[in-house]
């Protein structure tokens, strides 16, 4: 069991919005783990603290058994290679062929020869199901077709862990089932991932560990199975929130 | 000799051929000092020091709250006292050049401002570094923005250049001016100058509307007949994705 990341105490504020308040997030290599949670409790930007996106004002993220909190911004570009990123609006590189969005990062960043970069990149378009859309432009793809390059435009970097966040927020309902199928497969296959969401059908397929994060805090975690069980008591807040998704 | 053949005479007069290639010349070294000076400052404007930051206001205080003709006499009388002797078109370029890179600079800096913040960050996410992120994703997506504005800086440049005539470089308005002058036959030496302006600024015109069909990514049908986007060439500036 192989822990690869390792958060104790994370607090982070915008100036005196306390976002944060301690969070603890522990993820063995292979798991993924959801994190649910009304709006505003923190959840995304827990996730952009992980990667180093956004600053922490206290605690420790061991990632890979180091201490990458204190990164300097030298350090942490080499980080976030390790640590891939999908977003709710995608961002895919509006210049750029779905090829090219994902062959630029190991081109540019790790120096990898063009044709094998675009070889792989090929490789792992097919794998998220989108093999002839190879020269399509972002503009000219659908909202979960674009996700799915946005997913393999992340893995093209080799990273140890994947964060989502919120990656079907922003889908027609018909295309998210064709993303949420995507992340399933990759965790299965035993990629590392933190996912927000507001699926509850996704975190108890995929999920190892469902984490319940209100007012900046964990509130409950548990296995999926545990979590969504009729019988066990829940933390009122929680229960507030599922019946509120529910309706 | 009536009208008509004179102005065909002028036109085709070694004399004007030359003041519309100084012209030119003038005009395509300004742009290209001046879009290089633009990024250096635009970047500067977006640095994390703020002493740079400074510099960049010092310069565009400077070359925007002057007369580009101050500038250009400027340049051509006081440099020398410094040791800094320049031929008049070397003068004519470096003042133009420094005057246009404080418009390019805003040109460039809304280009910049107008990549989104998600795609930096989708690219820093990715391991990119500050200098790639600019490189490999913002500079790219801000070029197809701003080549309209350009187009206008790049016309409006060769109309300015006729200011370079004070400082006694042979461009096409003060050649007009010396054959004028001989003969007083204002209107053919007039009417010859304003045909080469008019000639040179329906080229750049047109190498504008092609640039931005080669820039349009495939698969975006172009927007309006060519003869549209020729004359209202910026008419596609404020369209931003």
């Amino acid at each position: 069991m192989t822990v690869i990341l390792d958060a104790t105490a994370i607090h982070k504020s915008y100036g005196t919005l306390h976002v944060l308040r301690g969070v603890d997030l522990r993820v063995v290599r292979g798991e993924c783990h959801c994190i649910i949670g009304p709006s505003g409790s923190g959840k995304s930007t827990l996730l952009r603290c992980l990667n180093l996106l956004e600053p922490i004002q206290d605690g420790r993220i061991l990632f890979e058994g180091r201490d990458i909190a204190a990164a300097t911004r030298r350090e942490a570009p080499g980080i976030r290679e390790r640590i891939g990123m999908v977003f709710q609006n995608f961002e895919l590189f509006q210049h750029l062929s779905a090829l090219d969005n994902v062959a630029l990062a190991p081109v540019r960043v790790r120096g990898e020869a063009k044709a094998r970069a675009r070889e792989r990149a090929a490789a792992l378009l097919a794998k998220v199901h989108l093999p002839d859309k190879l020269d399509s432009f972002p503009d000219e793809l659908s909202g979960g077709q674009q996700q799915r390059v946005a997913i393999a435009r992340a893995l093209a970097m080799d990273p140890a862990l994947m964060l989502y966040d919120e990656p079907t927020s922003a889908l027609d309902p018909e295309t998210v089932g064709e993303v949420l199928q995507v992340m399933q497969e990759l965790a299965e296959e035993g990629m590392t991932s933190i996912v927000v969401t507001h699926e509850m059908g996704f975190a108890r397929r995929a999920a190892d560990h469902v984490v319940f994060m209100d007012e900046g805090k964990v509130v409950h975690a548990a296995p999926p199975e545990e979590f969504f069980a009729p019988d066990t008591p829940l933390p009122d807040r929680l229960a507030r929130f599922l019946g509120r998704i529910a309706h | 000799m009536d009208s008509p053949e004179l102005i065909l005479r002028y036109l085709s007069s070694e004399r004007f051929l030359y003041a519309a290639w100084m012209t030119l010349a003038i005009s395509l070294c300004s742009l290209a000092g001046g879009m290089a000076a633009g990024l250096v400052v635009a970047l500067l404007q977006e640095a994390r020091l703020a002493a740079l930051r400074w510099v960049a206001i010092l310069y565009l205080w400077l070359f925007r709250g002057t007369p580009v003709l101050f500038q250009l006499i400027f340049v051509f009388n006081v440099l020398p006292g410094f040791g800094i002797v320049l031929s008049g078109f070397g003068c004519a370029v470096l003042a133009l050049s420094l005057n246009e890179g404080a418009y390019m600079a805003e040109i460039m800096r809304s280009g910049i401002r107008a990549v989104g913040f998600g795609q930096r960050q989708a690219a820093r996410a990715l391991g990119m570094r500050e200098s790639q992120v600019m490189r490999w994703v913002v500079l790219p997506q801000a070029m197809r923005i701003i080549v309209p504005p350009i187009g206008n800086q790049f016309i409006g440049m060769l109309k300015l250049s006729a200011l370079v005539s004070v400082i006694a470089v042979e461009e096409l308005l003060l050649v007009a001016n010396q054959a004028a002058a001989a003969n007083f036959r204002y209107l053919e030496a007039l009417s010859a100058a304003g045909i080469y302006y008019l000639g040179l600024t329906t080229i750049f015109m047109a190498l504008q509307a092609l640039l931005e069909s080669a820039l349009r990514r495939r698969g975006r049908k172009p927007q309006g007949t060519f003869l549209q986007r020729f004359l209202g060439a910026t008419a596609e500036a404020g369209r931003v994705r």
